[in-house]
Formats: C-alpha cells, sequence, structure tokens
C-alpha cells in the first residue's frame, strides 16, 4: 500500500474513532445530566428505555429524526440551515489537538495548541449567530445578541488565564503542557488556582451553562436562538452543546489536573474520568443556582473576573521571574 | 390607619396614566417599530411563552432588552363565569367558583359560600368553622408552595421548583383523603362543610408541618431566598410604592410587600380568625423581594395558625340545619376574604330565588395584573419575568 493510502485511511479511522466517541459521549452525558438532575430534584429520572433509562436518548432521537422538518417562512433558508453545522463543527474541531497519552494526541501535536483551542472553541458563536440571525424571529436574534455580549466579555479572562498556565508550562503545545505537569510531579491547579476557578466560571459563561444559560433563557426567551429549530436539527444543536462542554472540561483537566496523567488506567481514560468530574460538578451548579441576569453577566466579566485575571497573570510572572 | 389610607388614596390617583386601548398601543408600538426611528421592538410575549404562568399575553415594546412598555392582554381563559352562574343554584355555583383561582380553591369557596350564610344569617356551628379555617390556612400554604416554585423557574432555579412541589404534593393527598379531590375540592358547603376530619387525618397533617417546619421550610430559604443570585435579581425590581398599591386597589402580599399592614383576616374576620395568634409580615421597599419574604413568612403563620386550630377544635356537629331549598331573602351583599393572592370578593344579588340574580368576582390578580405596566417599565426582559411571578397571577381568575 502506498504511503498517502496508510495515512488516509489512518485519518479516517481516527475520525471515526472522535465522531463515535462524540455520539456516545452525547448520549453518556445527557442520560447523567437527567439522572443526576433528577437526584437532586428529588425524582427518578428516566427508567423505562434500557437499564435504568440508559438507552432513552435513543428513543428521544429516533422522535426528533421522525419529526417534520418546519422552516421559518420569514427565515434566511442557507444561513439557518447551515447553522448547526457550524456550531457542531468546531466541537469537533477541538478534538485534533487533546493528548491522550504520553506520546498520543489524536490529531497532531501544535506548537501553538492553546491558541487554536482558544480561536476554535469560540468559533461555535459563528453558529449562534447564524441561528439567531437567519431565523428571523425576535426571541432568537435576542438569544444571539446575549450569546455575542457574553462571548465578548468572558473570552478575554478565559484566554488570560490560560495564558497563566503556558507561562508555568512555558509552552503553547497542550501536550507539552501535560508533559510539564507530569514532569514536574504537581498539577497546575495548585499554583493556578485562581487561574483555573475563573477559567471554570468562563467557560460555563460561554456554553451557556448553570447560572449563565441566558442565552437560551426558558423563562424569558422562549429558547433564545434555539427557537425556530425542531426536530433534528435542534438536536444537532444540542449535541454541539454537550459536545463542547465535555471538550471544555477536557481541556481544564489537561491544562489544571494533568490530562492523562495517572497510575493504572490508560492515559485516555484518565482524561475522561477527569473531564466527566469537571463536567459533573457544572451539572451540579447548573440545577443548583437561579439564573443572573445579562447586565449582572457582564458586570461580572468586565469589572471583577478581568481585573483579577489580569493582576493574577502578574503575580504568576512575578514568582517565576 | 383609616386617614394615612385616605391620604394616600388622594395622593395615589395622580399615578394612574392616560389608558391607551389595546389597539391603539399595538399600533403606535407597531408605526414606531416600522419607523425604526428610534429602534424599537415589539415582541410578542405570549400567550404560548413558558413564563407566562397560563395563557397570558404581553405585547412588550423593547428598545434592546430594555422594556419600555408592557400591555397585557387577557382574556384567553375567559369562560363567562359571571354569566353562566345565574339561573343555577347556589349548591351549584359553589364547584364551579373552584376554577377561578384553581390555585386556592377553599378560599373561592368561601367567599361564595360566605356571602350566601351572610344573606341568609346562617351560623356555622364551631367545629365546622375551625375546620374551615384549617383548610384555608392548609391551601395557603399550598399555593403559596407553588408560587414559590414557579417563582424561582421564573429565575432559572428549577430545583426549588420540584422541591416545592414534592411537599405540596403532601398537602393535596391530605385534602385528598378529606375532600377526594386534589385542586378542585368542593368541600364547603352552605352552613358548614361536606364531611368531618378523623383524628388519623388531624395525626398526618401534625406529621407533615412538623416535617415543613424542620426541613423543607429552611430549604426553601437556603435554596433560593438567600442566595446571592437570587437577592440581586429580585432587589429593586418591579418596585410599587404604597401610593400605587392602594391607588390600583393591590391587595394580599402585594398591598403588604409595599409596606401596609392590611390583611382582611385581621381587619374584617371573615372566619375566627381573631380567636388566633398569628403575625401579618410586611415589607418595606414594595419590590419583588419584599413580596417574597412576605409570601415565604405567611407559610409560616399560616403553619402557626393550622396548629393553634388542631390544638383547640371543639367536638360537635360541621353543618348546620337548613332548609332543603336554600331561598335567601331579597337583597345584597358582598363578602370579601383574604385568598393567598389577596382580597375575593363576591358581590350577590338576590332576587329570593334558589340561585344568584347576578355575582360579580372581585379578582385579585385581575388587580394586580393592571400594576405589570408599572412595575416594568425601565426593567429589562428578565426583570419582567421577575414582576409577572412576583405578583402571583391566576389566569383563570383574570379572566374568568
Amino acid at each position: 500500500m502506498p504511503g498517502w493510502l496508510i495515512d488516509f485511511l489512518w485519518v479516517v479511522v481516527k475520525v471515526t474513532l472522535v465522531i463515535a466517541f462524540v455520539g456516545v459521549n452525547f448520549i453518556f452525558m445527557v442520560w447523567l445530566e437527567r439522572k443526576l438532575s433528577a437526584k437532586m430534584q428529588a425524582r427518578i429520572g428516566p427508567n423505562r428505555v434500557g437499564p435504568h433509562g440508559s438507552l432513552q436518548l435513543i428513543a428521544d432521537a429516533l422522535k426528533l429524526f421522525s419529526k417534520e422538518d418546519i422552516k421559518p417562512a420569514m427565515a434566511d433558508p442557507k444561513v439557518w440551515a447551515l447553522a448547526p453545522v457550524v456550531m457542531f463543527a468546531p466541537a469537533l474541531l477541538v478534538f485534533y489537538v487533546l493528548p491522550v497519552g504520553p506520546n498520543a494526541v489524536i490529531g497532531t501535536d501544535l506548537n501553538v495548541g492553546l491558541l487554536y483551542l482558544a480561536a476554535v472553541s469560540s468559533f461555535t458563536l459563528v453558529g449562534i449567530f447564524m441561528a439567531g440571525w437567519g431565523s428571523n424571529s425576535k426571541y432568537s436574534l435576542l438569544g444571539a445578541m446575549r450569546a455575542g455580549a457574553a462571548l465578548m466579555a468572558y473570552e478575554i479572562p478565559l484566554v488570560l488565564s490560560i495564558l497563566t498556565v503556558a507561562m508555568l508550562a512555558g509552552t503553547l503545545s497542550v501536550q507539552g503542557i501535560v508533559q510539564a505537569q507530569v514532569d514536574r510531579g504537581y498539577y497546575f491547579v495548585f499554583p493556578g488556582i485562581v487561574a483555573f476557578i475563573i477559567y471554570f466560571i468562563c467557560v460555563m459563561a460561554e456554553l451557556g451553562r448553570g447560572p449563565f444559560d441566558l442565552v437560551e433563557a426558558e423563562h424569558e426567551l422562549v429558547m433564545g436562538y434555539q427557537t425556530e429549530y425542531s426536530g433534528m436539527r435542534w438536536g444537532i444543536m444540542l449535541m454541539a452543546e454537550y459536545t463542547n462542554q465535555f471538550t471544555a472540561a477536557a481541556i481544564a483537566a489537561m491544562l489544571f489536573l494533568g490530562g492523562w496523567d495517572g497510575p493504572f488506567l490508560p492515559g485516555w481514560l484518565w482524561l475522561v474520568i477527569k473531564a466527566y468530574a469537571l463536567v459533573m460538578v457544572m451539572m451540579w451548579v447548573r440545577w443548583t443556582l437561579p439564573r443572573v441576569r445579562i447586565d449582572q453577566l457582564l458586570d461580572l466579566s468586565w469589572k471583577f473576573l478581568l481585573p483579577v485575571s489580569l493582576l493574577n497573570l502578574v503575580v504568576v510572572a512575578i514568582f517565576l521571574v | 390607619m383609616a386617614d394615612q389610607i385616605e391620604r394616600s388614596i388622594g395622593a395615589g390617583v395622580q399615578v394612574i396614566e392616560d389608558a391607551e386601548t389595546m389597539e391603539e398601543a399595538l399600533r403606535r408600538a407597531h408605526l414606531e417599530e416600522q419607523a425604526g426611528e428610534r429602534r424599537r421592538m415589539l415582541v410578542n410575549f405570549g400567550p404560548q411563552h413558558p413564563s407566562t404562568h397560563g395563557v397570558l399575553r404581553v405585547l412588550l415594546t423593547l428598545e434592546g432588552e430594555t422594556v419600555i412598555d408592557a400591555q397585557p392582554d387577557i382574556g384567553y381563559l375567559h369562560r363567562n363565569w359571571e354569566k353562566i352562574v345565574e339561573g343555577w343554584t347556589y349548591a351549584m355555583v359553589v364547584p364551579f367558583s373552584d376554577r377561578n383561582d384553581y390555585l386556592a380553591a377553599i378560599c373561592n369557596e368561601q367567599a361564595v359560600v360566605g356571602a350566601v350564610e351572610r344573606l341568609m344569617g346562617i351560623e356555622v356551628p364551631e367545629r365546622g368553622q375551625f375546620l374551615r379555617v384549617l383548610v384555608f390556612e392548609l391551601q395557603r400554604l399550598t399555593s403559596h408552595l407553588i408560587w414559590f416554585g414557579t417563582f424561582a423557574m421564573d429565575m432559572g432555579a428549577t430545583t426549588a421548583f420540584l422541591h416545592a412541589f414534592r411537599e405540596r404534593e403532601r398537602c393535596y393527598s391530605l385534602f385528598e383523603e378529606i375532600t377526594g379531590a386534589r385542586l378542585l375540592y368542593n368541600y364547603l358547603r352552605i352552613g358548614g362543610l361536606r364531611n368531618d376530619v378523623p383524628d388519623s387525618w388531624l395525626k398526618k397533617l401534625e406529621q407533615f408541618l412538623d416535617d415543613f417546619e424542620k426541613e423543607a421550610y429552611p430549604s426553601y430559604w437556603d435554596l433560593v431566598i438567600n442566595n446571592e443570585i437570587f437577592r440581586v435579581r429580585t432587589k429593586g425590581i418591579g418596585v410599587i410604592t404604597p401610593e400605587q398599591a392602594i391607588a390600583y386597589g393591590a391587595s394580599g402580599p402585594v398591598l403588604r410587600g409595599s409596606g401596609i399592614r392590611w390583611d382582611l383576616r385581621k381587619v374584617d374576620p371573615f372566619l375566627p380568625y381573631d380567636q388566633f395568634e398569628f403575625d401579618i409580615p410586611v415589607g418595606t421597599n414594595g419590590d419583588a423581594y419584599d413580596r417574597a419574604i412576605v409570601r415565604m413568612k405567611e407559610m409560616m403563620e399560616s403553619v402557626k395558625i393550622i396548629r393553634q386550630v388542631m390544638k383547640r377544635l371543639p367536638d360537635g356537629p360541621v353543618m348546620a340545619k337548613l332548609p332543603r331549598a336554600l331561598r335567601p331573602p331579597k337583597g345584597q351583599v358582598y363578602n370579601r376574604v383574604e385568598s393567598p393572592r389577596g382580597e375575593v370578593g363576591v358581590y350577590l344579588i338576590s332576587d329570593g330565588g334558589t340561585g344568584p340574580y347576578r355575582i360579580k368576582w372581585r379578582s385579585p390578580c385581575f388587580t394586580h395584573l393592571m400594576l405589570l405596566p408599572v412595575m416594568a417599565r425601565g426593567h429589562l426582559v428578565a426583570d419582567l419575568v421577575t414582576c409577572i411571578g412576583s405578583i402571583d397571577i391566576v389566569l383563570g381568575e383574570v379572566d374568568r
């Protein structure tokens, strides 16, 4: 077999694996969220389809597939139809630089991996805005505007907190950061606890999770930018949302909690375990707290997180020098 | 007190602005949107919206996310209640009155039943009266629990909603045991109650009150009311000044949230409320937070009253001896009760027949809904939802 064919097949295998993982992860996360929220709310949760309701989402997906594909009459057809895809693509792209073992990265170990992550993960906004604008609905537009404002506000403290990690590790490569934590014997969450907390808050705000779910605030904007979507188009949006949540938790696990590092179990499993621990914290917060208002959301970032993250960056820099 | 209120009314009348019909408001808002000069947006909030507590439609004029104007549009649940009951017998009116404020059915029943009793001069036996107070306060508790749950949900705290419904479920099971129904009871009869309650039921009630007081109630404060996000979301939002509250005819927790100590259980006791000790919680600022605190504290006051009733419950019949056909004398009567939402009043005109000649239903929810534009103006969309939740409306009663 020629070399290029082997490379090509290898890529196909990897992409298939990633997509399969995303699918399974989606099913598991939705099930986990349903069960966890049920536990918190004194309910039982899904328990009919499959053992402990684990196949509930498959039944839901079948339902979504069988629904009529309703397109709003006044929507911009191309923008509207493309939006779920544009939202889903960045969620997949993040996997490209994820290290899953000592010498194993899913795609390539980019030497600017951190920049790539920051750039790709904020690209979801384009999809959200396309959905909000293309739907030609006022609720959708308000939701998209909120998403834009929130992302603008939270991207800066987020990048600043990531920069702290880059300074600690002395590299921008994701694999390099994990390796640095392994080599030194401590995880960056200890020197970078402030950065970790800021990163966590920012990620929840950008994902529209927890107390920051203003983008699709059901009780204000019906469903925000998703209002006009139904059937599997909405399903893809939901999938993008959950995948983004997982990747954000995985990034946090790599930057602050040592990524694949851990005894006995294979590296990729450690990464998944750590990511899920963070995901569960997100779910815990989400199902406990009331929602903040848009002006309070922006205040929190501009007036508190941004100065604190800048200060944190300076303090860490002084300690390193 | 009386002249203080009178002065407030005098001051408050000026607050009412020139009313505009719905068509005019729509046309104006649409023209403004078309012109695009002031960048205003007309948003149809409801009737199928997750947080309008039923089928309320609010015509929102927005500038960005700021509410410039909010015009409630009602009538989607109109059932012609007042006309339908004309020509019915009084016994038939009672179960239909349940459907008005379906979250506080006992209170509606007391309003109707009390009006007829007042007109005919029927004396309800003491045990019947005490049990009426008991179910009345239990009903207030369930109603406030629903308000708590839905209000928390309006804030985005879905978990508190289900925690509130857990306790409400136990209340409804208690109601089911004595009345046979969970929501619309038809339990109060003209002259008393449909049936007595067994002692075992009282024990169950006692158990529920203990659990509620020890576990559920403090957890509501921890989970929602004392939460920092909840505080910043409700403090200073939807302020109703005492003058406005009186001028618009507010009552119940909305009036008390604005700092006016006015509770029909105290000022015009319609059941033997004067025999029990309880406080009337009042707010100071008249914002959504104060109204929430008032309702939260009222829950505990209800528990207090129920405990006193159980301790002093006399023996005897629960139903007065009445003739087969009730024919009140010619005349008219206004009977009002303090429902969880405020003053529910029944204005009854009798022509001497077996049914009402005319009934006018005084709905607190309708009155409070008129305060919505006053509260929401200048706030954000999210606060509009807070405002709707904080006045605790039941659309079934607004539209009747």
